[in-house]
């Protein structure tokens, strides 16, 4: 073994040069920048090294915003859209009688534009001077009076933004859970059958412990995937998020570099290491709880 | 308790234009079980008897005819209403819970009046443990055991529930030969010890003759015969059940009745006093050669496989179904054959007739 490790290093050369060009270089590049206090882009110079950079951006409001958005978002929309998604996928492996439609049906959403899904939900929401859009209309009927959820109350636009988050996460989730499904055993369920075991205790005691590496990988990769939101907060609130109050961290960061406020990549890059470390923790945490309950 | 299967029928439906014919898996399958014994299904693959042992069990339900145990009718009830223990081929333990929830699950189903404390099931594990040997595997998960000792937790987790009778689905097919021969003297044990009536599915003769008190052969979802394994053995009711039973497998050949006289190649081999001239499958078990010199039977002789206790003659024949015939002869009987040729008289109780068309039994 001994003799062969300066071989196996020169095998592993190529992919640890484009990793640490890609990957490493830039990580420590914006660790670099978000250190660097008044940088300056065009001349590409600053005047010292500090942590200014970071209480900058902590105590911007419109940070703050994004943060408490990002957060409100990725708590309300990881549970519910990993919940409906096994609700569904349960529903779809017990049906069998035009599975493949419905197959295709939820998982149109993946394949579909995220703009051109935003534009359908602004019709669906937005309140224009001729119509208050067809939501409004459905919630006359209960006599509830007409809200406008793209540019109207604070709740409201949460509300819209995680519908369209849980709606735009859910074909995946559902493709992979189905498959989880499918690959457990029937013989399983054959035995709890034998043994009298309810459905519900089938569920939760057959179930759900083996597709449980599947389900905490969707947590996982959801909770990561939630923490990174931007392109569905610009395909119903436009581009200008910080006046609409509906900025997420990464849309923050955008702003900070190319935004019409923007062009201090310092403050962007300081942004940009705090969300990896608050990923960084989340996906930590979510790991050591996934050992305790996750079996194999 | 006695089990009685009833005219059961099972069809699975065509599948689409390549399969229009409905399936039948098992036909008019009549069969009654006494209490306190272990049943073998025996046969080959796609015979039906796995589908047999899942119509005991309820899992799946029967075209038509029906299932008592004891008494009652039980074709209607659910699996979990028959109290059934099954084993399954593959065991289907849960691989995310130790030995002991594994055999606690099934108690830990009961509702009502019937459910049971903690400590009461725990005691029930332990006993089901104790019969199976595995009380000191209780803390581990299926994964961290040996195919013999899964086998051992699918049993006991079978058993822990009281069942009225135990189904045993193929349940050496995954073990190695050497836990096979334990394995099954420990089913054998495991039955007599607690009486429960028991039935099991095999493909492999051997196994089903050496621990069965009853065994039943089907071929093509058919009942072939039923019996004590020696009675079968020593009486098959056709050709197929001749050839199905013992190992190594029985001799046939293409014969002629000819005046009372059993002809193979032209030679008159046995007196079949009283039968008609017609063609004939004659099967001889390999215990059924004794080589004479001057035996009525010659064939080429091929080698000879020696097994310590007896010798295997290897040879050949013409009118032989296969390229070579077996004869099992004692080491002192084994004399060198003179020349290419080896002779042999037949023992008339290890020689079975059958039609040529048809392959039912003529008896002599």
């Amino acid at each position: 073994m001994e003799k062969n490790q300066p071989k196996g290093w020169l095998y592993l050369l190529p992919a640890m040069a484009f990793l640490g060009a890609f990957l490493v270089y830039p990580l420590v590049d914006v660790c670099v920048y978000s250190l660097e206090e008044g940088y300056n882009f065009a001349s590409q110079t600053y005047w010292g090294v500090g942590l200014y950079n970071y209480s900058y951006v902590l105590r911007d409001p419109y940070f703050l915003q994004a943060v408490k958005n990002t957060f409100l978002l990725v708590i309300i929309t990881v549970p519910v859209s990993t919940g409906l998604s096994l609700l569904i996928s349960l529903a779809l492996s017990s049906v069998r009688r035009l599975r493949e439609l419905y197959q295709t049906i939820y998982f149109l959403p993946y394949v579909t534009n995220t703009l051109a899904v935003g534009l359908v939900f602004m019709i669906l929401f937005k309140r224009t001077p001729y119509t208050d859009g067809l939501a409004n209309l459905v919630l006359s009927w209960f006599g509830v009076a007409p809200i406008d959820f793209i540019d109207g109350p604070y709740w409201a636009k949460m509300l819209v933004l995680c519908l369209y988050t849980v709606w735009i996460v859910m074909p995946f989730k559902i493709l992979i859970l189905t498959s989880a499904l499918a690959s457990v055993d029937p013989t399983y369920y054959n035995a709890a059958r034998i043994d009298g075991t309810s459905k519900l205790r089938i569920f939760t005691r057959i179930t759900l412990p083996m597709i449980s590496p599947t389900v905490f990988y969707l947590v996982i990769t959801g909770f990561i995937g939630a923490f990174k939101a931007y392109s569905d907060a610009v395909a119903l609130f436009g581009v200008d998020l910080n006046a609409a109050g509906m900025n997420t961290i990464v849309g923050y960061i955008y702003d900070m570099l190319y935004g019409d406020a923007g062009g201090y990549p310092s403050y962007a890059s300081a942004a940009a290491i705090i969300l990896f470390v608050i990923v960084l923790t989340i996906t930590c945490i979510n790991l050591s709880v996934s050992r305790k309950h996750v079996h194999y | 308790m006695n089990v009685t299967l009833q005219n059961l029928t099972k069809e699975f439906p065509g599948r689409g234009k390549k399969q229009p014919q409905p399936v039948v898996a098992v036909k008019d399958f009549t069969f009654r079980i006494p209490h306190g014994k272990l049943v073998g299904l025996l046969g080959p693959s796609g015979c039906g008897k796995s589908t047999t042992l899942n119509l005991l069990s309820g899992l799946q339900k029967p075209t038509s005819g029906r299932i008592f145990f004891g008494e009652d009718d039980v074709t209607d009830l659910p699996p979990e209403h028959r109290g059934v223990g099954l084993v399954f081929q593959n065991y289907a333990l849960y691989p995310h819970l130790t030995v002991k929830q594994n055999i606690t699950f099934p108690l830990e189903n009961r509702k009502g009046k019937e459910k049971l404390t903690k400590a009461q099931m725990a005691q029930m594990a332990l006993e089901a443990a104790k019969l199976v040997q595995i009380q000191e595997l209780m803390d581990r998960r299926p994964g961290e055991l040996s195919g013999g000792q899964q086998q051992r937790v699918a049993i006991a987790r079978a058993l822990v529930k009281m069942p009225r009778i135990l189904l045993l689905d193929e349940p050496l097919s995954n073990l190695d030969a050497r836990l096979r021969l334990q394995t099954r003297e420990e089913i054998r044990r495991i039955q007599r010890s607690t009486g429960i009536t028991t039935v099991f599915v095999t493909h492999d003769q051997e196994e089903a003759m050496s621990i069965s008190d009853l065994i039943v052969v089907m071929k093509d979802g058919v009942i072939q015969q039923t019996g004590a394994p020696q009675a079968v053995y020593d009486d098959p009711a056709n050709l197929f059940v001749a050839r199905f039973l013992g190992n190594p497998p029985i001799n046939a050949f293409a014969g002629d009745i000819r005046g009372g006289q059993l002809y193979l190649g032209g030679e008159a081999v046995l007196q079949t006093p009283g039968l008609p001239d017609q063609p004939v499958t004659a099967a001889v078990r390999p215990e059924g050669f004794l080589p004479q010199a001057d035996g009525p039977l010659r064939c080429a002789f091929r080698g000879v496989e020696v097994m310590g206790r007896d010798v295997t003659i290897l040879s050949a024949h013409p009118d032989h179904h296969a390229p070579v015939i077996r004869a099992i002869v004692s080491a002192r009987e084994a004399a060198a054959p003179a020349g290419d040729n080896v002779r042999f008289a037949l023992k008339p109780d290890k020689v079975f007739l059958f039609h040529r068309d048809t392959g039912e039994r003529i008896r002599f």
